[in-house]
C-alpha cells in the first residue's frame, strides 16, 4: 500500500514528464522508468512472472530498440514547443481530460461494492507453473499465432530496413582506385586527413591542423561536429609547448 | 488496499499517453506514447487478474507484451526507412494526404 | 317492364359518331348523309315506342332495360340501365325529332365548310349523350350523360376554333358546367349517403322518410347542376358566348335540348324537392331572377344570336319557375319547355338562314326589310314569334299563361310577387321579340355593300316549316282536354294534389294578353319607323348596363377570375420559392457540408489521431449514458 501511493504519482509525474520535455531521450527514460514502476505493481499484485518480463523484454528489449532508434535518427532532435496546428492541444487535452474522467467514472460505478478475489488459489502451485499450463493448455493456438506473429515481424523489420545499394555503386576496387587517381584534385588522391595528424593528439574528436595551423574540418566526423564534440585545437599546437634545451645534438 | 486503485491509474496513463500520440511531433517520441498506452492496458489486465481469481488476464497481458513487441519492431524499421528517405523525423512532414 | 329497344336509341348515334370520327376524310363525301339518317332512324324508334306505351295502361307504362352491371363495390351497386317513361319519352321525342330537322337544316347550312363531316360526328355524339341523360335510370347514369352534353357542347361551340375567340367560348361554357356539375356530384353522395341507393325509383321509395335537412340538402346541389346546364343565375354568363358556335348547335343544343336538361333534372327528383320545401323556393327565386335577368339583357342586345340566346335564358327561367311549384308546375314545366323546343329552334335556324343569305353578318343594325327577300324564313320566324310572345291560340300563349296561372296560385303576397314578375317577364318579351322583328324583316334596310339576301335553300327552310307549324300546334295539342297533365301524372303527382285556385284563369288570361299588347305596342312605338344603321350611343345607363349583359362577365372576373389569378401566382411563387428553394436547400447543404467536412482532411496524422481519441470518447460516453 505504501509502495503503491508513493510510486502510483511518481509514475504519474514521469508520464507527463514524457510528454512535457523538449529532447527526445529524455522521454525515452522517463518511459523506462515508467516501465519500471509497472513492473513493481504488477509483482505487488502477485503476479511476480509478468514483472519480471516486463523488466526483461519491454524496459530492456524494447525501450533499448527505442533508443538505438533515437540514436540513429538524431540524439540532439528536439521539437519546438511551438503548435503548428492550431487548437490541437487545446482540444487534445481536453478530450484527454474528458476520456480519464468518463473511464474513471465508469470504473467506479462497475466496481463499487465488488471484492477481489485474489490469486492464492490460482497461483497454489506457482505462478509460473500456472501461468504456463494456461499458456500452453487453454491457449496454445494464440500462442502459436504469436510466434507467428513475431517471426513476421522479424522478417518484416528486415525487409524494411533493407538498403539495397544501386548496381551503379558496386564498383570494383581496381575501377574505385581509378577514380581516386583521376578525380579533380590530387587532394582525393590521399584521402582524407586523419584526426589529429600533424597535432599533438590524434583522437577522434581532434581535428587535423592545416599547415597554416587552422583546423581541418575534413577530418572530424560530422556527428561529432553537429553534437559540438570538437576539441579545440590552439592548445595542442606546437608553439606555446616549452622548448627542449640543449638536446639540439642529437639531430 | 482497493485494486480498484490500479484501474484508475491505468485509465491516467492510457490518457496521458493518449495526448502525448496527438501533441508531440517526433515520430519516435509519438511511437513510446502509444507504449504508454499499451503498457497502461496491460496494468488492467492483471489487476482484473487479481480482482476475478484467475490467470487470464496475465496471459493476455503476456501476450500483449508479445505483440506491442513485434509492433515496436516493425513501426521503428518504417520510421528508419522514412528518416532515409526524407531526412526528417517530424510527424507533421509526412502530410500527402491532405486536401 | 323490360323493353330490349332501349339501347338503340343511343347506340345508334354513338355507332355512327364513332364511325365517322374514325373514318376521317373518307368518309367526307357520305358521312352527312349517314348521320341524318341515324338520327331518322333513333326518332322512328322513338315514335314506335311512343305509340307502344299509349296504348299499355297506366300501371305498365314504364319499360326498363338493363345493359350491363356496372359498378359493384362493398354496398354500392349500379347498373348501367335505361328507363323509358312518359317523362323520359317526351324528351326522347323532342330530342330526336328536333335533332333529325336540325341535322337535316347542317346539310345545306354547312355544304361550305371542310369540316362537315366533323359536326355531324359530333351532333350525332351529342344526341346520343343527352338520350342517355333522359333515359338513365340512376342518377349516376344521368350523371354520364350529362358530362357527355357537356363535352359535346364544348366541342360544338369551339367548332371553328381557328378563331381564338370561339375556343375560349368554349372552354368559359365548359368550365361553368363544371361548377354545376360538381353540384350533382355532391348530390348523387348525399344521395348514396342517405338512402344508400342513387337510382330514381330507390330514392322514391325511401324519400318520405328521410330527414329534410338531406333532402334540401340534395336538393340545392340539384339545384346547382341545373342552374350550371341551364344558364340560369349565377351560372348564366356563358350562354351568351356560346353563340360562336355555329347556328345549328345554337338551336339544337342552346335552345332546345341541352340547356333543357336542367328542368329535366328538377322533374326527374320530383320527389325530393316534394319533401324540401326550403330547396322549392330556392328554385322559384332563381327561376324568378333568371327570367327578368334574360328579358332585361334581351332588350339591350343588337346581335341577333344573343338577343335570341337571352330569350333562352329567361324562358328557360320561365320553366325553372314552373317546377318550383311543386306538383302543380311540373307539367306545365314540360310543357313550356317542349313547345319552346318548337319555336325557339325555329327562330334559331331563322336567324341562321337570316346570317347565310346577309353573309354571315349578325348585327340586326345591318338588317331591315328583310321580309321582301326571304319571304319563308319571315314567315317561320314570325309564326316562331307569336308563339314566343304568347299569342293564342300559338304553342307559348298556353304554356306560358299556365305558368302564370300556377304562380298566381301560390297565393299570398308571394303568389302576387311571383306571378306580377311573371307577367312582367312576358311583358318584355314581348317587346324585345318584336324588336327583333322589326329591326330584321321589317323596316329600312341597312345593309353593307356587298350583301344581296336571298332565301335559303329547301334542305334549309324545310326543317324550318316543320318547326313552324309545331309552333303553331303544339300548345294546343298538348293542352287541350289536359292531355299533357294527366300524360305525365304518374311521374310527378303521384298523390293527386289538390291544385289550389288564387285567380280565376280567365283573369289571369287576359293579364296575359293584355301584356302581350303592351310589350307589343311600346316596340312598335320605338322602332317601326326608320333606324339608323348604328347602334344609338347616347343611351341611358340602364340600357348600357343592360348592353353589357347586366355586368355578369365584369361580376365573374371581380368574384372568381382575379382571386383565381392571386391564387395562382401565389402558388407559382410558392412553389419556385418553398419547394424548388427546399431542393435546392438540400443540395446547397450536402455542398456546404461536403466544404465543411473537407477541411478535416488536413493531412496531418495527429488530426487523425485526435479524431480517433474523440471517437473513443463519443463510444465511452454512450456506455456512460447509457449504463446510467
Amino acid at each position: 500500500m505504501i509502495v503503491f501511493w508513493a510510486l502510483a504519482p511518481l509514475t504519474v509525474f514521469a508520464a507527463i514528464g514524457m510528454l512535457l520535455v523538449k529532447k527526445a531521450v529524455h522521454s525515452a527514460i522517463l518511459l523506462a522508468f515508467v516501465m519500471i514502476a509497472l513492473a513493481v505493481f504488477y509483482i505487488m499484485q502477485e503476479a511476480p512472472f509478468l514483472g519480471v518480463v516486463q523488466i526483461v523484454v519491454y524496459t530492456g528489449a524494447v525501450m533499448m530498440l527505442f533508443l538505438f532508434i533515437l540514436m540513429l535518427v538524431g540524439v540532439d532532435s528536439s521539437d519546438s514547443l511551438v503548435e503548428n496546428i492550431k487548437g490541437l492541444r487545446g482540444v487534445a487535452i481536453f478530450t484527454a481530460l474528458a476520456f480519464a474522467a468518463a473511464l474513471t467514472s465508469l470504473i467506479a460505478r462497475a466496481r463499487t461494492g465488488r471484492d477481489s478475489v485474489g490469486l492464492e488459489l490460482a497461483n497454489a502451485e506457482g505462478n509460473v507453473q500456472a501461468l504456463a499450463a494456461l499458456i500452453f493448455g487453454d491457449f496454445v493456438w494464440a500462442f502459436e499465432v504469436i510466434s507467428a506473429l513475431l517471426i513476421t515481424a522479424a522478417l518484416g523489420a528486415m525487409v524494411l530496413a533493407h538498403t539495397q545499394k544501386s548496381p551503379e555503386a558496386r564498383q570494383s576496387q581496381r575501377v574505385r582506385s581509378i577514380a581516386r587517381f583521376r578525380g579533380e584534385s590530387i587532394g582525393t588522391a590521399a584521402g582524407l586527413p586523419g584526426s589529429g595528424v600533424f597535432a599533438r593528439h590524434n583522437a577522434v574528436d581532434v581535428p587535423a591542423l592545416l599547415p597554416d595551423g587552422k583546423p581541418s574540418d575534413l577530418s572530424i566526423s560530422n556527428v561529432l561536429a553537429q553534437r559540438g564534440d570538437v576539441q579545440e585545437t590552439k592548445t595542442y599546437s606546437l608553439e606555446g609547448l616549452p622548448k627542449l634545451d640543449d638536446e639540439e645534438g642529437s639531430k | 488496499m482497493n485494486p480498484t486503485n490500479y484501474l484508475y491509474l491505468s485509465a491516467l496513463l492510457f490518457s496521458i499517453g493518449a495526448v502525448g500520440v496527438i501533441v508531440r511531433r517526433n515520430a519516435i517520441v509519438v511511437f513510446m506514447c502509444i507504449e504508454l498506452m499499451l503498457n497502461a492496458a496491460n496494468l488492467a489486465f492483471v489487476t482484473f487478474a487479481k480482482m476475478n481469481g484467475n490467470l487470464e488476464g496475465q496471459v493476455i497481458a503476456f501476450f500483449t507484451m508479445v505483440v506491442a513487441a513485434c509492433e515496436v519492431v516493425v513501426g521503428l524499421a518504417i520510421i528508419v526507412s522514412i528518416y532515409r528517405s526524407r531526412r526528417s523525423a517530424s510527424v507533421d512532414d509526412a502530410s500527402l494526404l491532405s486536401r | 317492364m323490360t323493353s330490349s329497344n332501349l339501347v338503340y336509341l343511343i347506340a345508334l348515334p354513338l355507332f355512327s359518331s364513332a364511325l365517322l370520327m374514325l373514318l376521317g376524310r373518307k368518309a367526307d363525301k357520305w358521312g352527312h348523309v349517314f348521320a341524318t339518317l341515324v338520327s331518322a332512324s333513333a326518332f322512328f324508334v322513338g315514335v314506335s315506342e311512343f305509340l307502344a306505351m299509349r296504348d299499355r295502361p297506366v300501371e305498365m307504362r314504364a319499360v326498363t332495360q338493363k345493359l350491363f352491371s356496372w359498378i359493384s363495390v362493398g354496398d354500392f351497386k349500379v347498373d348501367a340501365a335505361l328507363l323509358l317513361d312518359q317523362l323520359s319519352i317526351s324528351f326522347v321525342l323532342l330530342i330526336t325529332g328536333v335533332g333529325t330537322l336540325i341535322h337535316i337544316y347542317s346539310i345545306a347550312y354547312m355544304s361550305h365548310d371542310r369540316d362537315r363531316r366533323r359536326f355531324f360526328a359530333y351532333l350525332n355524339f351529342f344526341i346520343a349523350a343527352m338520350l342517355l341523360l333522359v333515359l338513365g335510370d340512376s342518377y349516376l347514369n344521368l350523371y354520364v350523360g350529362w358530362e357527355g352534353v357537356g363535352l359535346a357542347s364544348y366541342l360544338l361551340i369551339g367548332f371553328w376554333n381557328q378563331k381564338p375567340e370561339y375556343a375560349t367560348a368554349a372552354k368559359k361554357a365548359f368550365v361553368m358546367n363544371r361548377v354545376g356539375d360538381f353540384g350533382l356530384s355532391i348530390a348523387i353522395m348525399i344521395a348514396f349517403a342517405t338512402f344508400g341507393s342513387v337510382t330514381f325509383a330507390g330514392i322514391e321509395e325511401k324519400a318520405s322518410g328521410a330527414s329534410e335537412t338531406a333532402m334540401t340538402a340534395m336538393g340545392l346541389m340539384l339545384l346547382l347542376a341545373a342552374v350550371g346546364k341551364s344558364a340560369q343565375f349565377p351560372l348564366q354568363a356563358w350562354l351568351g358566348d356560346a353563340m360562336a358556335g355555329p347556328t345549328p348547335v345554337s338551336a339544337l343544343i342552346h335552345a332546345a335540348t341541352m340547356v333543357t336538361a336542367g328542368v329535366y333534372l328538377i322533374t326527374r327528383s320530383n320527389f325530393v324537392f316534394d319533401a324540401a320545401p326550403s330547396a322549392q323556393l330556392a328554385v322559384v327565386i332563381i327561376g324568378v331572377i333568371t327570367l327578368l335577368f334574360g328579358a332585361i339583357i334581351g332588350m339591350a342586345k343588337d346581335d341577333i344570336k344573343k338577343a335570341l340566346a337571352a330569350s333562352t335564358m329567361s324562358q328557360i327561367g320561365y320553366m325553372i319557375l314552373a317546377t318550383g311549384f311543386g306538383p302543380a308546375g311540373y307539367a306545365f314545366a314540360i310543357m313550356h319547355l317542349l313547345t319552346h323546343g318548337f319555336f325557339k329552334a325555329g327562330m334559331f335556324l331563322g336567324a341562321g338562314s337570316v346570317m347565310h343569305g346577309m353573309n354571315d353578318e349578325v348585327n340586326m343594325r345591318r338588317y331591315g326589310a328583310l321580309a321582301k327577300f326571304m319571304p319563308i324564313t319571315a314567315i317561320t320566324f314570325g309564326l316562331g314569334y307569336l308563339a314566343i310572345i304568347g299569342v293564342p291560340p300559338f304553342a307559348g300563349f298556353y304554356s306560358k299563361d299556365k305558368i302564370i296561372e300556377t304562380a298566381f296560385n301560390v297565393g299570398g303576397v308571394q303568389g302576387i310577387i311571383i306571378g306580377g314578375a311573371a307577367l312582367l317577364g312576358a311583358i318584355i318579351t314581348a317587346f324585345y321579340m318584336t324588336r327583333v322583328m322589326l329591326l330584321t324583316f321589317f323596316g329600312n334596310k341597312r345593309w353593307a355593300d356587298d350583301a344581296h339576301p336571298h332565301e335559303s335553300p329547301f334542305l334549309m327552310w324545310a326543317p324550318m316549316a316543320v318547326l313552324a307549324i309545331g309552333s303553331v300546334a303544339s300548345g294546343y295539342l298538348l293542352y287541350s282536354g289536359k292531355a299533357f297533365v294527366t300524360w305525365l301524372a304518374p311521374v310527378v303527382d303521384k298523390h293527386k294534389h289538390e291544385h289550389v285556385e288564387f285567380l280565376p284563369p280567365i283573369v289571369v288570361t287576359i293579364l296575359a294578353v293584355a301584356a302581350v299588347v303592351i310589350g307589343v305596342s311600346i316596340a312598335l312605338l320605338k322602332y317601326r319607323g326608320e333606324q339608323s344603321g348604328e347602334a344609338p350611343q347616347d343611351v341611358n345607363v340602364l340600357t348600357r348596363v343592360a348592353r353589357r349583359d347586366l355586368l355578369q362577365d365584369d361580376a365573374n372576373e371581380f368574384m372568381f377570375m382575379r382571386p383565381g389569378q392571386k391564387l395562382t401566382s401565389l402558388l407559382l411563387k410558392t412553389d419556385e420559392s418553398v419547394i424548388d428553394g427546399a431542393v435546392r436547400g438540400v443540395g446547397a447543404t450536402a455542398l456546404g457540408s461536403a466544404r465543411g467536412l473537407r477541411k478535416l482532411q488536413t493531412g496531418y496524422v495527429r488530426n487523425y489521431a485526435l479524431l480517433i481519441l474523440i471517437g473513443a470518447l463519443a463510444i465511452l460516453a454512450t456506455i456512460w449514458v447509457v449504463t446510467l
